[in-house]
């Protein structure tokens, strides 16, 4: 939101145009359908944005974060549910770049950055949510390789996925696998119904007895949770965090251009003061947003270790930020807020949905706050006064 | 010039405000951090030591204590 001189900001004006002219015009209608449609999807991949921020030799773009920000933000902005494409397969394709072997790069790297394939993370269960580092799902290791049985569920893009990466416990530790939706075994039963992110085309996916082999396992037995599906959530929340940029903002213009036209007790909304409270609030929370994620971004640019916690820290902000965004523009709007005539109510049931994935804020604020314990002082060292 | 020991105790200890840390502590095990620390750590070892962590390194018992950190950064960096 906050555009600068920075060169980077000029492909801004690109992700805007097109997002308006390829992504915009459908989002109400793939709320609707509770269905991303196949002409947006193909649009995205056309353009490259899929996983935009892997090198040239793999297929990417070589983005850096800050950009590949933006264009979150901007398909944010218009369409969470395109958004969480961008989301959903790029974690999957940023735990392939980070964690997985050579072989498994020039596997699978080419095909999902030009969208040949779609990836989706397979990580919830029914009985697993917060608790993920703990899997029902179990890995069995046989001569050749290991066979997953187990259910996993409320996976975004489940329904259209070609490749998951799936979590289970192989031997009581958490290990990952690439699984291919082909393998015998597999079962994917779409979900509707939901709340919001409705067209994210979540699925229910049932394993029984699938055969994997050996090279398909993603870092090291044990290594599924604290590094590999980690370092795929960490991509999973920058990529959100800047969603919800693109949420607020969307918010805000509702807002304002609402409240400048609609007449209540003989002046403009806009000239109520209790309204200007909540412009305020949004206004800032844009700004505050932005800036968190753009401290994210440069710092994973960097190779920062701080760039784990800076990323929770600006989904968190950027996520709870959304959802109050949306309720007060739902509540600006009024009845109007409410109907299908106005995209805020729409953004408000996508904005719930931000507060409780890739972690719930209850979960980053358990992470930041023992962050803090970590990070400050106690004792005499934290005194402020003489 | 600082020790791969040091360097690593030098962040670990800026990092958890654990003071005279013993090279053996398992970080991990005592409650220190949870899991998520070690995005962190291979994050650290990539940047402060110029070498990359690759899908067979992705071990806890890699991160577990500077013993095991430094051990590790040696071999990377012998090819060991």
């Amino acid at each position: 939101m906050i555009e600068t001189d920075d060169p980077k900001e000029a492909r801004r004006t690109a992700f805007r145009s097109f997002v308006a002219a390829e992504i915009a015009p459908h989002a109400a209608q793939c709320d609707r359908d509770e269905r991303l449609g196949d002409g947006s999807i193909r649009k995205i991949i056309a353009q490259g944005y899929l996983a935009p921020w892997l090198p040239e030799k793999w297929g990417g773009q070589a983005m850096d974060m800050l950009t590949y920000g933006l264009l979150n933000e901007e398909v944010g902005y218009a369409c969470s549910a395109a958004r969480s494409l961008l989301t959903a397969h790029g974690m999957v394709v940023q735990a392939i770049y980070r964690c997985g072997s050579q072989a498994q790069k020039d596997a699978y790297l080419p095909s999902l950055a030009v969208g040949d394939r779609i990836a989706a993370f397979a990580i919830s269960e029914p009985n697993v949510g917060s608790n993920a580092a703990c899997p029902e799902t179990v890995a069995v290791r046989t001569d050749r390789g290991y066979r997953i049985t187990g259910t996993k569920t409320w996976i975004t893009l489940g329904q259209i996925a070609d490749l998951f990466l799936v979590l289970a416990q192989c031997d009581g530790k958490a290990t990952t696998f690439l699984v291919d939706r082909s393998t015998q075994g597999i079962t994917v039963s779409p979900i509707s119904g939901m709340l919001g992110a409705r067209g994210a085309m979540l699925a229910k996916i049932d394993f029984q007895d699938c055969f994997v082999r050996k090279d398909r396992l993603v870092g090291g037995e044990g290594s599924g949770f604290s590094l590999v599906s980690s370092t795929a959530l960490e991509h999973g929340r920058y990529s959100l965090a800047w969603g919800c940029v693109g949420m607020i903002r969307a918010c805000l213009d509702q807002s304002v251009d609402y409240t400048s036209t609609r007449r209540q007790f003989g002046a403009e909304l806009k000239k109520h003061q209790l309204v200007r409270e909540m412009v305020t609030n949004m206004v800032t929370s844009l700004h505050a947003a932005d800036l968190l994620c753009r401290r994210a971004g440069a710092l994973r640019d960097a190779g920062d270790p701080n760039a784990f916690m800076e990323t929770m820290i600006a989904k968190y902000y950027a996520s709870t930020a959304a959802k109050r965004a949306a309720d007060d523009a739902v509540q600006l709007l009024g009845a109007n807020g409410c109907s299908d005539r106005y995209p805020v109510a729409r953004i408000l049931r996508d904005a719930k949905i931000m507060e409780l994935i890739e972690g719930s804020t209850q979960i980053q604020q358990l992470s930041i706050a023992g962050h803090a314990y970590r990070q400050h002082p106690v004792g005499p060292g934290c005194s402020v006064v003489g | 010039m600082s020790t791969i020991h040091e360097r690593i105790r030098a962040y670990l200890e800026r990092s958890l405000r654990q003071l005279e840390l013993d090279d053996d502590t398992d970080i991990f095990a005592n409650g220190m951090v949870d899991s998520l620390f070690a995005v962190q750590l291979v994050a650290f070892t990539e940047q402060e030591f110029g070498v990359a962590v690759v899908d067979d390194d992705l071990d806890l018992a890699n991160f577990r204590s500077i013993n095991d950190l430094a051990n590790f950064v040696g071999r990377k960096r012998t090819g060991v």
